[in-house]
């Protein structure tokens, strides 16, 4: 046992935790914490906006597969963080949030910058703890990464009060986290594992259905044995894009509203769903009553209450992916079903992705990343830049599309994109923007350009609001209320007075050196790449229909 | 359908908002809720009752099962577990109805705990059906305040 501060008992206990970089943004509460932090080897990485520092912890997890740390003074700085904790939240991510209290005295007497965070984040956390005695510090942390890192992970707050960075405490370094309301289920049930390999057996059209659960339990490898396996397509979410090789010919892409036609089909006609680390969001299902009816279910998910919360299931198996599908591989002989495979086959030449190649497509700039860069790592912001990257890039490996699926988060593109390149230095990172969503956290430019963090943004811009004018244009008669935001900003200005690359590009045959320029330069790069306004998001489910019902 | 939960916590701040907060948002219909301690002061006992069908009460279990600082769920059965309520009936009283009211809290084992110059205060305790009972005969009387303490229950034999 040593004598230390709690601040110093917390930096200790971050490094126990194998935390290499912390994103924040100091203030009056934390500056004890900032004190340490001075003389501490943990990298600081000091962003523009507080929002940007849980998105590149949420990015940066996301990436690496580590817990990603923000950190945020009392008050503002812990509610500006608020958008980015839901943000993980609902995608699942792994992030520990630390924000500054106002003094223990002075909580509840609405102090300078004081925000009650526990409260406002308890909806949109896996678990919060305010620390109220120094002694708890090493616990709680210890508590907070086991919480955050292991069942279905998710986001973890601690609010720390200034005196108790202040206090002097007996530092002990706790060995294990012992939670006594928390023991997460890793091991399915075996009878219902065997059952699932008989249904299995017995299905003659089967489909896949993987999902984010497939990434944060690191199964990809045993999910592409279970495809090979059981001679079945497999369809992924948007949140389980590169759990499976989309260049393989069993992939058909991503489902749902706009997904590709074949994995819409084929979901629609298949008498057996396999469902790993999935929720039947729904932007997947459509119309709920009347998605896949002929189909029997199985739903592999570590959350037992994510099993029967949408859909009603035959064989239910609460566990840990990798746990369960080493499992099932086990149990399980070569499948064929030659009509189904044939099926599916047609469906995917009938009614492949496309567009009209005509001027400047934002889709074409998408595939010309994939074309010069196929192992990027790909984050993108929200609305059409986000669907279009998820249809015209081909992700092949887990961890390389970081993307707001849940929460759907306009600005998360960028500080994740930041968050992204700390973890995988080595990696080339793109964000795929819109014009819209870049502005809402374009400050990150500066983190980016100060900390050398070489990160490559591909506007698609079309000076709309994209997603909501296609909306706009389908549902509500073409009265473009609002989202009309072609204006007088210059993206390349921007990108210079931040000190950034700028470029821009309004030909298709510039497209292709513009983003081998972007990937030589040793700096962060945007790249304004001015697309067809009106294009449209294709194939895609209008809300609360079919999802055998496309448009386009 | 009615259910009756028994719901082992952490006796820690903010364990009642972090319960409450999750039936409020994701629309779970709460009928009573009742907290205490338990033998062991690091624990408490909630007995939640809620309406649903089978899939909300599913759900409701599975979601309060992910809180962390909840340590156990036990759904009771209505037709084998012990259930009551405490209820304090503040009733307006004459001159002419003071026996009255006194005979009915005796038949109803209903004990009067205050007596004022114009009111008596009864004490009350069982099932829901019975407080139900003695306060529609004490409503002809006139109610001036009423205190019920939500349901408690527990199940039955060694269990």
């Amino acid at each position: 046992m040593t004598k230390m501060s709690g601040a110093k008992a917390m930096i200790k206990s971050l490094k126990d935790e194998g935390v290499e970089v912390i994103f924040g943004y100091p203030g009056g509460v934390v500056l004890p914490l900032y004190d340490e932090l001075f003389v501490s080897d943990i990298r600081h990485i000091l962003v523009r906006h507080e929002q940007g520092a849980a998105h590149a912890a949420d990015g940066y997890s996301r990436a690496t597969g580590k817990v990603g740390v923000c950190l945020a003074t009392s008050g503002p700085g812990a509610t500006n963080l608020v958008t980015g904790i839901a943000n993980a939240y609902m995608d699942s991510i792994p992030i520990v949030a630390i924000t500054g209290q106002v003094a223990t005295a002075m909580i509840g007497n609405d102090a300078f910058q004081e925000a009650n965070i526990t409260g406002i984040t308890i909806p949109v956390t896996k678990h919060n703890y305010l620390v109220t005695d120094g002694k708890d510090l090493p616990r709680i942390l210890k508590e907070a990464f086991h919480i955050a890192s292991t069942g279905r992970p998710g986001p973890v707050l601690i609010d720390v009060p200034t005196d108790v960075f202040k206090e002097e405490i007996d530092f002990k370094s706790p060995k294990n986290a012992n939670v006594t309301g928390y023991k997460p289920k890793i091991k399915g049930h075996s009878m219902q594992i065997k059952k699932a390999a008989e249904l299995i057996k017995s299905s003659n059209s089967p489909i896949i259905f993987a999902g984010g659960g497939v990434i944060a339990s690191g199964a990809h490898k045993e999910l592409t044995k279970l495809a090979e396996k059981m001679g079945a397509p497999v369809t992924t979410t948007l949140m389980g894009k590169g759990s499976f090789p989309e260049t393989s010919p069993l992939s058909l892409g991503m489902l749902g509203m706009h997904g590709t036609k074949y994995a819409n089909y084929a979901m629609s006609g298949t008498d057996l769903i396999v469902a790993v680390g999935v929720r039947f969001d729904d932007r997947v299902t459509g119309k709920i009553d009347e998605f896949a009816r002929g189909a029997k279910v199985i739903h592999i998910d570590i959350d037992p209450a994510e099993i029967g919360k949408v859909v009603n299931v035959d064989v239910p198996i609460v566990g840990d992916a990798k746990n369960v599908l080493t499992e099932l591989l086990e149990r399980l002989g070569k499948c064929e079903n030659k009509e189904w495979d044939e099926q599916v086959q047609k469906w995917k030449k009938e009614a492949p992705l496309s567009y009209e190649d005509k001027g400047l497509k934002p889709q074409y700039v998408v595939e010309q990343i994939y074309e010069i860069c196929p192992d990027a790592i790909i984050t993108t912001e929200v609305g059409q830049n986000q669907m279009w990257a998820a249809q015209y890039f081909k992700y092949t490996n887990p961890r390389t599309l970081v993307t707001s699926g849940g929460l759907g988060t306009m600005g998360f593109g960028l500080p994740s994109a930041i968050g992204a390149k700390v973890g995988c230095p080595d990696r080339t990172v793109f964000d795929i923007a819109g014009d819209g969503s870049f502005m809402m956290n374009c400050q990150e430019l500066a983190t980016a350009v100060e900390n050398d963090i070489q990160v490559k943004v591909m506007i698609l811009n079309n000076g709309y609001l994209g997603m909501v004018r296609q909306w706009q244009e389908l549902f509500y008669g073409k009265r473009y209320s609002h989202t009309d935001i072609e204006s007088k900003t210059d993206f390349v200005k921007l990108a210079e007075a931040f000190g950034a690359v700028g470029r821009r590009v309004t030909k298709k045959e510039e497209v292709k050196p513009a983003i081998e320029e972007a990937m030589n330069v040793d700096k962060p790069v945007v790249i304004d790449f001015v697309v067809d306004r009106e294009e449209n998001v294709f194939p895609m489910v209008p809300p609360g229909s079919l999802i055998n019902d496309m448009l386009g | 359908m009615k259910h009756t939960l028994a719901v082992l916590v952490d006796n820690t701040p903010g364990v009642m908002a972090r319960v409450s907060g999750l039936f409020s948002r994701r629309g779970y219909n709460i009928d009573s809720l009742s907290v205490g301690v338990t033998d062991d002061p690091e624990v408490s006992r909630m007995t939640i009752v809620v309406t649903g069908d089978d899939r909300v009460l599913d759900q409701v279990k599975k979601q309060l099962g992910k809180l962390i600082n909840v340590t156990k769920i036990t759904d009771l059965p209505i037709d084998d577990s012990v259930q009551r309520e405490l209820v304090l009936i503040k009733v307006g009283v004459g001159v002419d109805t003071r026996s009255e009211i006194m005979q009915i809290a005796d038949s109803f084992r209903a004990k009067i705990v205050d007596v004022g110059k114009d009111t008596v205060t009864i004490e009350v305790t069982g099932d829901e059906g019975k407080i139900n009972a003695i306060i529609k005969l004490m409503n002809q009387f006139g109610i001036k305040e009423i205190a019920r303490t939500g349901k408690t229950a527990m199940i039955r034999g060694e269990k």
